[in-house]
C-alpha cells in the first residue's frame, strides 16, 4: 500500500534521506521512528506529494507519487506536524472547506463532515471557532480533516505531540480504531506509543533505514533467544541443574547477581513450566520479566547501529 | 464546486472575519469620500466664479475637474492600501502551516493562486464599489460623461489588479506579513517613480521607463481614452505577478 525504493532527498549538499526502501501492507498501522532530524518528516512530505524526491521511487495506494501525484493526493489523508488549521473558521466550515479541496462531491459533503466529526469525536465543538477550542480538539480536528475524504492511506506526523496524557490516550485509541480500514503511517518519538498502536515500524537515523518490520520480528532479529530474568526468594546451587533437567527446551541458564537468566529459542514459551518447577521446589517468585529487549532498548540499539546478534 | 472558488470563499471568510478587510474598505471609503467632497466643493467654487464669464463657463468639465483628479488620488491610496490586502495571502498559510494542507490536496498550485487572487480582487471591487456610491450622485445632480467615469474605475480596477499581482508574489516569498507588505509597497513605489526618472532619461530609455510606469498607462483611462496597450500592460503585469508566484512556490518545493 505504501512502498518506497531507494528514496533519496537532498537539500543542496545536505542529505535528508538516502536510499530509503520499505513497504507497508494494506490495513496495517506502521510507525516511522527516528531521532530528531532523522528524515521522518521529509519522508512523509515526499509520500504526500508535498516535496519531490531527488532520486528513487515511491508509491502510495498503487499510484506512483511522482507520476500520478493527483491520484496519490486523492488517496491520502495527511496530518502534518503543525496541525493545518484556520483559527477564524468553525470546525464544521473548516471540514467543509477541506472536503471541497479534497474533491468530495457536493452531494456527499455533509455526510463526509458528519462522519469525520463522529469518528474524531468533535460533536461538542462542531459549531465553535477553531481558535476557541482546546489543543486536544484541535488535534482531533486535524485528524478529522485527514479522514474527511475517507482515504485509503492516512499519514500522521507526530499525532500526539503537545497533548496531555488523557488526550494522548484518546488520540491513540482513535488511531487504533483505523486498523483494517485505513493503512496508517505515523511518526513518533514516543516508543510506548508505537508499541501500543503500531503493527510494525520503520526505524531511520540520519536519513538511512536502520530497520523495518514488525516489533516481534525486530526483537527476534536483534536477540537470538527469547527468555526471562527470574528473581527468587533464594538461589541455591542446584536450581540451575533443576531447570536444565525439567525444561528440555532451555538453551541457556545462568545466575546473574540476584537473578537467574533463562533462555530458550524463539517460538517456545517455557514460562508455565518455570512456574511449575518453582512451585514444586517451594521457591517463591519475586519477579519474572522478559529477556527480550523492550522497545526502548531495541530502538537505541538499532539507532546506534548496534550489531544484530 | 470548483477548487478555485472553494479557496476564494475560504479567503473571503479570512478577510471578513479579521478586521483587515473592514479597516481597508472603511479607510479607503473615508479617504475617497473626503477627496470627492473636496473636489466637488472646489469645482462648485470654480463653477460659480467662471459663471461670470460665458467663455470660461463653457470650459467647465466635471470629468476633468472632479473625476480625473479623484481617480489619481484614489490610485495613490490603492498603492498604499493594497499591500495590506495582499500581504497575508501566502505568508499566513506558511506561518500557520496550512500551506502543507493546500499543497497535499488534489488542487493544483495554479488553482490555489487563482483562488487567492480572486478573493483579493473581490476585496478590491468592494473598495471601489463602496467608494463609487457618492460619486453616482453627480449623475443625479449633474451631467458628467459616463464613458470617462467608467473607464476611470476600470483603470483603478486594473491598476489594483496589477498591484495585487505583485503583492501576492511577495507574500509567497516570506512568512512575515509585515515584510510582505513593505516589499510590495516598496516595489510599487519604485514603479511609480519610474515615470519621474523617465523625465530625465532620453531616447529609448525614456520610452522604456515610461512604459513600465503604472501611472503613465492610467492617465489615458481617466481621460476616457481606452488604449489596448494600457489594458495589455495591466493584465500582463498582473499575469507576470501570478506567474512569479507560481515559480516561487514550485522552486521552494523543488530546490
Amino acid at each position: 500500500m505504501i512502498e518506497t525504493q531507494q528514496l533519496t532527498k537532498k537539500y543542496g549538499d545536505l542529505v535528508a534521506i538516502q536510499d530509503l526502501s520499505f513497504r507497508v501492507e494494506e490495513g496495517r498501522i506502521w510507525g516511522l521512528l527516528g531521532p530528531n532530524a532523522a528524515g521522518k518528516t521529509t519522508t512523509m512530505r515526499i509520500l504526500t506529494g508535498y516535496l519531490p524526491a531527488t532520486a528513487g521511487r515511491a508509491s502510495v495506494a498503487g499510484y506512483d507519487v511522482f507520476e500520478q501525484s493527483e491520484a496519490v493526493k486523492q488517496s491520502i489523508g495527511y496530518l502534518p506536524e503543525t496541525v493545518p488549521l484556520y483559527p477564524e473558521m468553525t470546525v464544521e466550515s473548516y471540514l467543509g472547506f477541506v472536503a471541497e479541496i479534497k474533491r468530495v462531491p457536493a452531494s456527499r459533503k455533509k455526510a463526509a463532515i458528519d462522519r469525520a466529526v463522529q469518528i474524531a469525536g468533535l460533536q461538542p465543538v462542531r459549531k465553535r471557532l477553531i481558535r476557541n477550542i482546546s489543543r486536544g480538539f484541535k488535534q482531533r480536528t486535524g485528524i478529522a480533516q485527514a479522514l474527511i475524504h475517507n482515504p485509503r492511506v492516512v499519514i500522521l506526523d507526530e499525532p500526539t505531540i503537545g497533548l496531555d496524557p488523557a488526550q494522548i490516550k484518546e488520540i491513540r485509541d482513535l488511531i487504533k480504531s483505523f486498523k483494517g480500514e485505513h493503512t496508517v503511517m505515523l511518526s513518533s518519538h514516543i516508543l510506548a506509543e508505537v508499541k501500543e498502536v503500531c503493527d510494525g515500524v520503520v526505524i531511520i537515523n540520519e536519513g538511512r533505514l536502520m530497520a523495518s518490520g514488525s516489533l516481534e520480528e525486530l526483537a527476534r532479529s536483534y536477540s537470538q533467544n527469547d527468555g526471562v530474568y527470574l528473581k527468587l526468594d533464594r538461589v541455591d546451587g542446584e536450581i540451575l541443574g533443576l531447570f536444565r533437567q525439567q525444561l528440555p527446551g532451555l538453551k541457556a541458564a545462568a545466575v546473574e547477581g540476584t537473578e537467574i537468566r533463562l533462555e530458550w529459542p524463539w517460538g517456545q514459551d517455557l514460562r508455565t513450566q518455570i512456574l511449575r518447577s518453582c512451585l514444586e521446589r517451594n521457591l517463591e517468585i519475586k519477579e519474572m520479566r522478559s529477556l527480550a529487549m523492550n522497545i526502548e532498548e531495541l530502538y537505541l540499539r538499532i539507532v546506534s547501529g548496534g550489531m544484530k546478534q | 464546486m470548483s477548487p478555485v472558488w472553494s479557496i476564494t470563499k475560504k479567503e473571503l471568510v479570512s478577510y471578513f472575519t479579521s478586521p483587515i478587510a473592514y479597516i481597508v474598505i472603511a479607510i479607503f471609503s473615508l479617504l475617497s469620500g473626503f477627496f470627492f467632497y473636496s473636489l466637488v466643493w472646489w469645482f462648485n467654487t470654480q463653477a460659480l466664479q467662471m459663471s461670470q464669464n460665458p467663455y470660461y463657463f463653457q470650459q467647465i468639465n466635471i470629468n476633468q475637474m472632479v473625476f480625473a483628479p479623484l481617480f489619481h488620488n484614489l490610485s495613490i491610496i490603492l498603492l498604499l492600501m493594497l499591500p495590506v490586502v495582499s500581504m497575508r495571502l501566502f505568508s499566513e498559510e506558511k506561518k500557520m502551516g496550512t500551506e502543507e494542507l493546500l499543497l497535499t490536496s488534489p488542487v493544483s498550485v495554479i488553482q490555489i493562486i487563482l483562488g487567492k487572487y480572486l478573493a483579493a480582487l473581490i476585496v478590491l471591487l468592494a473598495m471601489l464599489g463602496l467608494s463609487a456610491i457618492p460619486t453616482i450622485l453627480t449623475f443625479i445632480y449633474g451631467n458628467p460623461e459616463p464613458v470617462p467615469y467608467l473607464l476611470g474605475y476600470l483603470g483603478l480596477f486594473l491598476l489594483g489588479a496589477a498591484f495585487l499581482g505583485l503583492g501576492i508574489f511577495w507574500s509567497a516569498l516570506t512568512e512575515n506579513q509585515i515584510v510582505s507588505a513593505v516589499l510590495t509597497f516598496g516595489s510599487l513605489l519604485l514603479f511609480w517613480v519610474l515615470s519621474w526618472a523617465a523625465y530625465s532619461a532620453r531616447g529609448l530609455w525614456q520610452d522604456v521607463l515610461n512604459y513600465l510606469s503604472f501611472f503613465e498607462h492610467f492617465d489615458g483611462l481617466t481621460k476616457g481614452v481606452l488604449d489596448t496597450s494600457d489594458l495589455v500592460y495591466y493584465l500582463s503585469f498582473a499575469f507576470f505577478g501570478l506567474f512569479l508566484t507560481h515559480s516561487v512556490i514550485q522552486f521552494r518545493r523543488w530546490r
